[in-house]
This record gives structure tokens, sequence and C-alpha cells, in this order.
């Protein structure tokens, strides 16, 4: 067994035979012509030619893998009609007395040049559509065969690279993976492989020998390796993967729009837990209802300064608009404890968990915590967004938050920028705010319950001392009493209360939690499935 | 002749699906259209043109429109700009 790493771009599990995809080097042979008329002339039906079979290739494209997808077709046949390139081929014809085939490979150069060098990842890639669409047209000048015959069964291929006009005539049902040396993650073989829903990897180091061809392999697009000839345990730990995998899909099919709503018909939101905008894909593909928790931290840990209030709202402008409509809770600024960003220059303490960190900070610099702010509401135009603050102990922490945040929407008001009143929670994870809980609910619109921060502070066990676990009790009666606790007092308020710790994913608890009248379950993204199933089977009467 | 700027606000800039809708959108008029950036002009209706400029987010694009429908010309593409980029 040899395996071979690379960059994934889209997960998933294949196992079936190589198919090595070379490029027929295409030796284009200069030679000089005697009538550069007839040459452009047959030039001209080449082009032509070329410009038919783009735009059955668009029909195809769009009709197996989307509009969007199947623009850059349309592109190439733009690229056909520009008139820079046509001009700068009929030139090379007529001045320099040289075929065709050479005249476009010349071109083609020089465009794809042009690209390449350009200092932006995406436009880099743009050359490759030059090289597409140019050595499309040289060989139905040479003549050459164009079909790609895959073999009659699935197989996973294997290239140097790929054109997006070799992707899309595969025949979609004989490929289970897509490997190859080259390529991006802006690729178009990369974005037809997410839409595919096939595991892709690109980067992979792997010397393209024609013994590869027929090897068994398996292509793990989670971790992002080939193995080339596995042995048995790797095959047999791969397939239990992919199984899983399929019920997953089994699973999402079955779920996929239905209400999460118990046998005797108590229904509960189940939402998921996000930590960077790049979760949102596995948000949509787990069919969560919402976010109930997005970590706005990782936009302070991934800067070097303090970010600004654009680049966060366009952070949560994208977040409203991907989940369109859909209910979005951004959790202002958890840093402190064990995330630590150093320009926010706080000292080392003692007892981080119990230091300066959360709210404690907002509250403490209003500048940061304004920022941040304004930016939230500024996006929650785009979207169904909430706010909730994080590590609350007591009353006076609220009525400052809630003075602050109307100041920011006065000075959005004062600059007539729009935004909407959205909603205003609180994260309820320490046993003050539950003991108070009754008064926390006037104030608020809503809880959300930090089981992981409420444990470790009930039990006082830290939870990052590995020593500590025999006297850690996740099920310990103490927190499941206070979150029935926050459930009624919640409730009498008329407001709506969530779990988004990570008891919120124990399914030995559901029951009990919505018993308790828990509104909103928020988990991570592969959580989602899973517990909306086990909703659905429960029957709260019995 | 008409002339407008445009700040492109996009986050991924006037990449190649967008570059060839705005190349479609001007190629419908008989006008001459052209995108100036950074001191570099281009026809409009030329894909590579379009798409060497590279433009990002937050870069100033000057759009010059001459020619017979130079009116309907410039009011559509700057509603083309605005929905779209």
């Amino acid at each position: 067994m040899i395996e071979y790493g690379g960059k994934s771009v889209y997960g998933g599990i294949a196992v079936g035979k190589i198919h090595l995809m070379s490029k027929s080097e295409q030796q284009i042979v200069k030679y000089s012509i005697e009538n550069g008329d007839d040459e452009t002339e047959r030039f001209e039906a080449a082009k032509k030619e070329a410009g038919n079979q783009l735009a059955e290739l668009y029909d195809k494209a769009k009709k197996e893998v989307g509009e969007a997808n199947a623009a850059i077709f349309e592109i190439h046949q733009m690229m056909l009609d520009d008139d820079d390139y046509l001009d700068s081929i009929k030139n090379i014809i007529s001045e320099q007395h040289v075929n065709a085939e050479y005249a476009v490979g010349v071109t083609a150069d020089n465009f794809s040049e042009m690209f390449s060098s350009m200092d932006d990842a995406y436009m880099k890639e743009r050359a490759a559509d030059v090289k597409d669409i140019s050595e499309r047209i040289i060989r139905i000048l040479t003549g050459a065969d164009t079909e790609k015959n895959t073999s009659d069964e699935p197989v996973i291929i294997l290239a140097d690279d790929l054109a997006p006009s070799e992707t899309v005539q595969l025949d979609k049902n004989l490929v289970l993976s897509f490997v190859t040396v080259h390529g991006s993650t802006n690729s178009h073989t990369a974005i037809l492989a997410r839409t595919m829903n096939i595991p892709a990897l690109i980067g992979v180091n792997i010397e393209l020998s024609e013994e590869l061809e027929g090897k068994m392999a398996v292509v793990d697009g989670f971790d992002g390796i080939i193995y080339i000839e596995p042995d048995e345990e790797t095959l047999i730990k791969m397939r239990k993967r992919k199984d899983d995998e399929t019920e997953k899909q089994k699973l999402l099919q079955e779920l996929k729009g239905k209400e999460n709503i118990t046998k005797d018909g108590k229904s509960v939101l189940v939402y998921a837990n996000i930590g960077n905008v790049k979760d949102l894909a596995y948000v949509l593909k787990n069919d969560a209802g919402g976010i109930g928790l997005f970590r706005s931290e990782f936009i302070y840990l991934e800067n070097k300064t303090y970010p600004t209030e654009n680049e966060q709202f366009q952070i949560y402008k994208k977040a409203a608009e991907t989940m369109a409509g859909k209910r979005v809770i951004i959790r202002t600024l958890d840093i402190g404890a064990d995330k630590q960003a150093d320009y926010f220059n706080l000292d080392k303490e003692e007892n981080p968990a119990m230091g300066l960190r959360a709210i404690r900070i907002c509250l403490t610099r209003p500048e940061v915590f304004k920022t941040q702010l304004r930016a939230i509401y500024r996006a929650s135009k785009y979207g169904k967004l909430a706010v909730m603050y994080p590590m609350i102990t007591s009353l006076e922490e609220v009525k400052k938050i809630k003075a602050i945040s109307s100041e920011v929407k006065a000075e959005l008001d004062e600059k007539n920028i729009p935004y909407n009143n959205i909603e205003e929670g609180i994260m309820i994870e320490t046993p003050a705010a539950v003991m108070i809980s009754d008064m926390l609910a006037k104030e608020v619109d809503f809880f959300s319950i930090g089981t992981n921060d409420l444990s470790q502070y009930t039990m006082a066990v830290d939870r990052q001392n590995p020593k500590l676990d025999e006297f850690f009790n996740p099920h310990h009666e103490a927190v499941l009493r206070m979150i029935e606790m926050v459930c009624r007092n919640a409730h009498k308020e008329n407001i709506w209360v969530g779990i988004c710790g990570e008891l919120g994913a124990d399914l030995e608890l559901t029951e009990r939690f919505l018993e308790m009248g828990v509104d909103e379950l928020s988990v991570s993204p592969s959580y989602v499935l899973p517990l909306r199933n086990k909703i659905r089977n429960l029957d709260l009467s019995k | 002749m008409k002339e407008f700027k445009y700040v492109v606000t996009d986050p991924e800039g006037i990449h190649a699906r967008p570059a060839g809708e705005f190349v479609k959108a001007a190629s419908k008029f008989s006008s001459d259209v052209k995108l100036t950036k950074d001191g570099k002009t281009v026809s409009a209706k030329k894909i590579f043109g379009v798409m060497g400029l590279a433009v990002k987010q937050g870069q100033e694009l000057t759009i010059t429109i001459e020619g017979p429908d130079e009116d309907t010309a410039s009011a559509e593409l700057e509603e083309f700009l605005k929905n779209n980029l």
C-alpha cells in the first residue's frame, strides 16, 4: 500500500480502480503556407465548430450541474469570439505565413501568460480556460480524436490537471472521484466535484506512470489521502466510513425539510454551532434550521490586529445571506481564558477561566464592543440575525450592554444607516446567571445555555485538566436542575430558551431536555441529523 | 459622451462570470463602451480586456460611453453594475 496526501476539495470516500487521464500532449507542428486567406478560412471553420461544441457542452453542463457552474462554457464562447484573440491568430497567419494550429498555439501562450502573471489566485486559474479553448480549436484543426473514453465501470480519475471541458464530457455515472496533481480550490474541477458530490483531491504529488492504470485505490476526501493498493485493514476502515456517510445521506433525504417534532407533537428547533464562515456549507449540508451559536472569535483570532467594522460586516452579511432568512445567532467575542489574541494585550492570569474574558473585556473596552455591534446591526438588513452576549453574571451587566447597543443604534440612525431591531439574548453559563434567571428574563429576548462552562463552574472541575476526569460527571443532577430552572424562568416571561453547549448533542438527554421545555438545541453540524432523527422518534407521553 | 464612476463592492471583484455578464450587457449597445482602471483602458465588449483588468473589491472603475444610444447604455450599465457588482 502506498499513500499520497493532497488537498481535499470535497469530502467523501471512493473505492475503485484508477483510470489515468493523460492529456494527449498536442505536438504543434509549424509549417509555412502558401495562401493566408485559405488558412484563415480553415481557422474560421474550426472556430465555428469549436463554438458549436461549447454550446453543446453548456447545455449538457446546465442539465448536469446547474446554470451557475455551466456559465464557464458561456465565458469560453465569449473568449472564442473575442476580437483581440481572433485578430492575434489571424495576424500571425497572414503576417508570418504559418499554419493555423501554430497561430492558435502562440496566441494561447500569450493570452494565458497574461492571466498567469496576474497577482490574483482566481485570475491565474483563468490561464487554463484560454488553453482549454485553444486546444479545442487545435484538436479540430488537426482532426484529433476528441473522445475521452473512460472504461465502462466506475473509476477514480487520476490526471495531471483537468480542464472544465474534460470533466463535463465524462460520463458522471462512471466517475467515483477526481484526483489531480495540479489544480486549485478555485478550479472548475473542484467546483464540479462539489456539485457532483464526489470526493476530489488536488495537489497530490504522484507520478502518473502507466502502471497505475487499473490499480485498486481508495480516495479519502475527508482527510485528503489516496491509498493505492490499500491493505485489508485500510479497506475495511474506509468501507465503514463510506457506509456511515451513506447512512447519513439516507437520514438527510428522509429528514430534509421535515419538522423536528416528537410523536406526541412537541416541536423543537435544531440549529448548528459554527466557528467560522467556512462552516456555513456544513450547516446547509446537514439541513440545520438555523445557526444557534456563531462563535465570532475566529475573526479576532485569525487577525493580527483588531478587525475593522467593515471586515466584520462582510462576514456577518455573508452568514445572514447564506442562511437566507433562517435565524443566525451571533455571539459577541469570547476572547480570554483558553482563546488568546496577542494584540488584546491581556495580562497573564492565575485563573483565566474566571478572569478577564468575553463580556468583561467588552465592557472594559467599549470601543471594541461597539465596533462589533455596529457590524452586526448593519448586517441585520441581509437576513435574520440575532445577537447574544457571553459570560453574564449580573443584571447590571445586561443593563450596561443594552445601553451600549442603544447607543450604537442611535449612531446608525444619525447616519441614516438601515438596520433591523434584532433579538438580543444572553448566554446562561454561570451559576449566578442561573440563580437570577427570573430577573434576567425580563431584560432579554432569549436565553442560550452554555453547558460547557456551566458544568465546569458548577462542579468546580477544570475541564482542561485530564486528571480530573473521574470527578466530572456530564450528567450531574445539579447541572440538569439548573437547566430546568432556567427553562421555567424563561417561559414565565415568555422568552425562548436554547442549549448550545455539548450537552445539547447528548442523545441520552434529549428526552429530558424536551420535557423541561427547551425550545432550541444547537449542536455541531454533524450532530444535527442524528439529533433530529432522535427527536422524531421520541414520545414524551409515554 | 457619457461617463460615470463605479466602485466595485462584490467581495470577489469582477471575476469570470460577472465579467462575462457585463460584456454581454455592454455588447447590446451600438455605442462604444470603455472601462478604465488605474489608467488602463479596455473595451467593455471584450472578455479578455475586462478580465485582464482584474478588478477587485473597492477599486474604482470609470465607464465611458460614446455613440448613438449612449444615454440608455449609460443608465442600464450603471444599473447593472449596482445590482451585480
